[in-house]
């Protein structure tokens, strides 16, 4: 049943063998459209087995159950343990196939236009392709060994594009940055996977989530110091998750990631693999509600702090893909703060169900906002807001679907953006009150920095001087950001508790109006800022700046993290633990070693010179001792015999 | 029976008995200077074809040693005369392939002076 799923697989990682190795003798162009159609037919793939799932083989009795279309085993460890490679459908895989292969489609069309001309356009498609095909395996991944496989997969696609101007040492260095924080954090996933499967003997997501399982209860007592096994795997799993989806403390990686191509980071960036830690903690969501709930709490407040930090930061970031960066690991935060406070089954899995809403209409927006600044730089060749001022005249198109993707971002309805974080926080309202706090405060910021961007790009000077008059960007670039923002628009209406939820029983929701309005006006106060802050030049900005210098200072060097991570890093163990190992390591283990080789060496030269390679040399040698043996035996026998 | 008959006979007889009256020293005093001579040739010579002679000697020395000890030690078993064909079977075939060799080497490196054979040392 649904086995041409695996197509959607193969497909990308066919044309990513095919453009790596034959990229280069054709023209680009060609490469190009190769790859588009290939992502093309993985998108239609994708929509066919949506519409076959939800609304045909997937509900059974009202419930949605999994499917495995395919399954075989790759690596067999024990009896029982045993690594599988498979494709598993259940709501959530089913939504993230559909967001990944539209969002790359978009990313593959409007990449024909952007990255015209560039050196290396073959390759760039080609790495496209990789990460599709990575990003695809993740979410369809029947057990988490193979998520991790691909976890990482996805880690080195994400390095190769972020690193693709690589002639730019800037990129370099975050493409470094990036892949060692992520794997750091994978270090921990990957220990929490083997935790697991010590106890629990199986790797596979349908024997781990099922609640009723008798994992949980077989080893519900096995602790370490105090906390159970459970919970510290659990933890070492959502760390992993937290350096994919940039949680504190280990964000500082996501926004040097902008040094990459502008559609990678919408693509990676923004709408997918950031939020791979989200789906893995959905993944593994029965495990964390019933197995961990203090795990849960943790992420919830992890989720709420990070939130609000990337927020206040945001708002004082001044090039433009940094500030989006930065409301990406906000939203993400969102995410995962709504899984925190999330109950199981019906109304109390609002929350879970809100993440994933809220995943599903942020990958939208959240590219849009990102082509679309794309966009603006393709026009401008800059990323610094100072250089940009009165574009909506010059650029209607990207004006009119950047601002339909910010006020969805803000949380204005009709748009998508207004109905997923409405979910969140009636969730949160519900749980918890500090969380809604931090929540709420954050949707004011939100929607103050996206307007403060919204200004300073398309509003302002409008006498503004540029060295060439900028200009709407081309159609192939056009047309993604159009079909975005249609989506952003029509995403809200999804009746989205309908298709997941958190035990795969539909549920009804409705919209909280005391909640929902409550956010609208902290969206409308943060815009009405926005507004009269940037709206126009004015010196508002600067005096708000002064009155709060020391905390506006802060902000602007993102609270010091990265400084923060260099002192740990360098000063403490590089210093006080790396350089004694490599001194021990150098001067001790290699000492002792190069001792051994150099005496032998020694030795051998000394006595190398006995072995003339002169055959009548040894055959003398051999003939003297043979005869000293002979005379000292004779001269034995004779002093033996008797007088 | 004739004189000069008897003589020849006596001759015989005297012969055998000369044969038999030889003492055991003197084939070890001929097997040991055919040995020495072979050590010698073996050293001194640069020639490998005459290396090759000198280690003929040494082994025919050997034989010589076999068989005069299985006369004198053990007249009534056979085992050294033995030793002695088979040694000599072993030998030519020995020198078949050290002339083979020599050949090789010759053809490869157009010398067949040992000291200066000296492509594999170290």
């Amino acid at each position: 049943m649904m086995s041409y799923t695996l197509i959607i697989l193969v497909l990308p990682v066919l044309m990513f063998i095919f453009l790596g190795l034959c990229g280069g003798k054709m023209k680009p162009a060609v490469a190009g459209i190769f790859g588009t159609l290939g992502l093309t037919l993985v998108a239609v793939l994708s929509y066919i087995t949506a519409v076959t799932y939800f609304f045909s083989v997937g509900k059974v009795g009202g419930v949605y159950h999994t499917i495995t279309p395919f399954n075989f085993e790759w690596l067999r460890i024990t009896e029982n343990l045993h690594i599988d490679l498979g494709i598993m459908l259940d709501p959530i895989s089913v939504m993230m196939l559909v967001v990944i292969s539209t969002v790359s489609l978009m990313v593959h069309i409007y990449s024909l236009g952007y990255m015209n001309g560039e050196k290396g356009f073959q390759r760039y498609y080609a790495l496209l392709s990789l990460f599709s095909f990575s990003m695809l395996g993740l979410v369809v991944a029947t057990n988490i060994f193979q998520m991790y496989i691909f976890w990482e997969l996805v880690g080195v696609s994400s390095y190769s594009l972020i690193g693709f101007y690589y002639t730019k040492p800037s990129a370099v260095a975050a493409s470094k940055k990036a892949f060692i924080v992520t794997r750091f954090a994978d270090l921990f996933f990957l220990i929490g996977i083997l935790v697991i499967s010590f106890y629990s003997k199986t790797f596979s997501f349908a024997s781990l989530t099922s609640p009723t399982g008798s994992i949980l209860g077989q080893h519900i007592g096995a602790t370490f110091m105090g906390v159970s096994v459970i919970s510290w795997a659990m933890m070492l799993i959502f760390i992993g998750g937290a350096g994919k989806s940039a949680m504190m403390p280990f964000h500082i990686w996501l926004p040097d990631a902008m040094e990459g191509p502008t559609p990678v980071s919408a693509l990676i960036h923004a709408a997918t693999m950031v939020v791979a830690g989200v789906f893995l903690v959905a993944r593994m969501f029965p495990l964390y509600y019933f197995g961990a709930p203090v795990v849960l709490n943790i992420i919830a407040y992890i989720g709420a702090i990070t939130a609000l930090f990337a927020a206040i930061v945001a708002c004082t970031q001044t090039d433009i893909k940094r500030v989006l960066a930065f409301s990406t690991i906000s939203q993400i935060a969102y995410m995962i703060t709504a899984l925190g406070v999330s109950g199981y089954g019906g109304e109390a899995g609002l929350g879970y169900m809100a993440s994933m809403f809220h995943l599903f209409t942020h990958a939208f927006f959240k590219a849009l906002l990102f082509l679309g600044a794309g966009s603006i730089i393709h026009a401008v060749h800059s990323n610094e807001m100072d250089t940009m001022g009165g574009l909506r005249k010059y650029m209607p198109i990207t004006h009119i679907t950047f601002l339909i993707a910010c006020l969805s971002i803000s949380g204005i309805p009709p748009f998508s953006g207004f109905f997923s974080k409405d979910e969140i926080m009636v969730a949160a309202f519900n749980k918890d009150i500090i969380l809604f706090g931090c929540l709420y405060l954050c949707a004011g910021l939100t929607a103050f920095y996206m307007f403060r961007l919204y200004y300073r790009i398309f509003w302002g000077e409008n006498n503004k001087q540029y060295e060439h008059k900028p200009h709407e960007s081309p159609v192939n670039m056009t047309i993604p950001l159009i079909v975005l923002a249609t989506l952003t628009v029509v995403t809200g209406f999804v009746p989205f508790s309908q298709y997941v939820s958190s035990d795969f029983i539909p549920f009804h929701t409705h919209i909280e109006w005391s909640v929902a309005s409550l956010s609208i006006l902290i969206a409308v106060i943060g815009i009405a800022i926005a507004t009269i802050m940037y709206r126009k030049e004015n010196s508002l900005p600067e005096k708000v700046a002064l009155s709060a210098s020391g905390f506006y200072t802060a902000a602007c060097h993102k609270f010091y993290f990265d400084e923060i991570w260099i002192f740990i890093t360098k000063k403490i163990i590089f210093n006080c633990i790396s350089k004694p190992i490599a001194w021990f390591d150098r001067h001790v283990v290699d000492g002792f070693m190069n001792l051994l080789s150099s005496s032998t060496n020694f030795v051998s030269r000394k006595i190398k010179v006995v072995q003339s390679g002169d055959i009548q040399d040894y055959v003398w040698v051999f003939f003297m001792g043979a005869l000293v043996m002979v005379v000292s035996l004779i001269f034995f026998w004779w002093s033996s015999l008797p007088c | 029976m004739p004189e000069s008959a008897d003589f020849i006979y006596k001759v015989e007889f005297n012969k055998q008995q000369i044969m038999n009256n030889i003492p055991l020293i003197a084939y070890l005093t001929v097997s040991a200077v055919m040995f020495f001579a072979g050590i010698y040739g073996f050293l001194s010579r640069r020639n490998m074809l005459t290396i090759l002679m000198s280690l003929e000697l040494m082994l025919n020395a050997a034989d010589l040693n076999f068989a005069v000890f299985n006369k004198y030690l053990y007249p009534g078993q056979s085992e050294g005369a033995f030793f002695t064909l088979f040694a000599i079977g072993v030998s030519a075939a020995e020198t078949a392939i050290a002339i083979a060799i020599i050949i090789n080497i010759y053809r490869n490196l157009k010398n067949i002076y040992v000291d200066e054979v000296n492509k594999m040392k170290f």
